[in-house]
């Protein structure tokens, strides 16, 4: 019952608190990119979700069982990305045949997750916030998914309706989608003082 | 840069100008915005991770250069990555010796450089086509650019969330200071106000 508590925790905290495209700004040039419509977000939400998932587990165990015990932590950066652009290569790959139709429509985004930096930023902060069992650091990874997901789902919607607004010439585009942004993480603030 | 034979005539104090403004990553590339946002809370950290990104774009511009002609095209991306990890690992372990505090204060946004799309975009547009002189100018410029960009973002969420600019008391006494503007909310809503201006200033179409 404790383990499933802490869980939990771990996994609210990481979607609504520690939300990583409101309050750790990571993974930003995907949500301004692809959040113009809200089937393509959920699509690269559910992408990102995949590859956070692996290769979160897949660092946390490669940095806690491995570089940890031999001592090669300085290596990290570069075990991590090489991680991480193998899982992109596998969810790239596996996209490309069972769904055409969405690789097309994902464009460049989809290789571009490599060098998205929620991937990289979680695993690093896995690493900062010391997760030490490796089903905590599962569920966070994956949370970490959902959270990013319900973020650029969020910002989908809204940019549809901002469509129809009428927004100055010289905020149209990224702009006023940062601005938006802001505006998001500004409510999102209000789950701070929900847990510990 | 209108043809090939233009680029070509252009002296290289155009390639240097290029990253400053024309084509300055922050305003008007959107690249990097993830440190962009993340670091600007103040000048001083703003600064660091501009010197760092410049030290990390000129070293991998310059390996990339050197080996551009040794590069397999499939494993281009690979090798830049590997690269600018390498290097990213150098001016972190330097922070983490010198400027401990620094270092706590940025966090996981150095390693992050790795994954910074200005590096590898540089990297893959200039530095993998072009020869040494012109990579290590282009990295200068864009981050000089990139740097500048930063202070300045930096610069106004500081003077609005204390009152100071690099530890300087510049608002009077009385200003009371928007707390707001040092969290997340401050950095999206003063880089979009920023862009809009950019984009006013120079009559571009979003």
């Amino acid at each position: 019952m404790d383990t499933l508590n802490v869980l939990l925790m771990g996994f609210i905290s990481v979607v609504l608190i520690n939300n990583l495209v409101f309050t750790k700004f990571l993974g930003i040039c995907p949500y301004l990119g692809v959040s113009g419509r809200i089937d393509m977000a959920f699509g690269m939400g559910m992408a990102v979700t995949f590859v956070v998932t692996l290769s979160g587990t897949l660092t946390w165990m490669i940095d806690n069982w491995i570089l940890m015990r031999l001592g090669l932590e300085v290596t990290r950066y570069v075990c991590f990305i090489l991680v991480i652009a193998g899982a992109v290569q596998l969810v790239e790959m596996y996209v490309r045949k069972f769904f055409p139709s969405l690789y097309e429509s994902f464009g460049i985004f989809l290789p571009l997750i490599t060098t998205n930096c929620a991937i990289l930023g979680l695993c690093l902060f896995l690493n900062l916030w010391m997760i030490d069992n490796l089903l905590d650091a599962v569920v966070r990874s994956f949370g970490a998914g959902i959270g990013f997901t319900m973020a650029i789902c969020i910002m989908a919607g809204i940019r549809e309706n901002l469509k129809m607004a009428d927004v100055p010439e010289c905020l149209k585009g990224a702009p006023i989608t940062l601005i938006t942004a802001g505006l998001l993480s500004l409510a999102f603030m209000g789950f701070a003082g929900m847990i510990r | 840069m209108s043809s090939s034979s233009d680029a070509k005539a252009a002296p290289y104090s155009q390639t240097l100008l290029a990253g400053l403004w024309r084509e300055n990553p922050v305003f008007r590339l959107l690249l990097g915005m993830c440190p962009t946002l993340a670091v600007t809370a103040a000048v001083k950290p703003a600064f660091t991770m501009g010197c760092c990104v410049i030290f990390v774009l000129l070293c991998s511009n310059v390996i990339v250069s050197l080996m551009r002609n040794l590069l397999k095209p499939h494993l281009r991306i690979l090798m830049f990555t590997l690269t600018i990890a390498t290097f990213v690992t150098v001016a972190d372990l330097f922070l983490k010796a010198f400027l401990p505090r620094m270092s706590e204060t940025l966090g996981p946004y150095v390693p992050l450089i790795i994954v910074n799309c200005i590096i590898i975009c540089r990297a893959e547009a200039c530095a993998s086509k072009n020869p040494l002189v012109v990579s290590i100018i282009d990295a200068v410029g864009m981050g000089v650019g990139f740097t500048l960009t930063l202070c300045v973002l930096a610069a106004v969420r500081e003077l609005l969330a204390t009152g100071k600019v690099f530890e300087v008391q510049l608002m009077p006494e009385a200003f009371v200071p928007w707390a707001a503007m040092s969290m997340p909310v401050g950095a999206f809503i003063t880089l979009g106000l920023l862009l809009g201006l950019v984009n006013a200033a120079t009559g571009k179409k979003a």
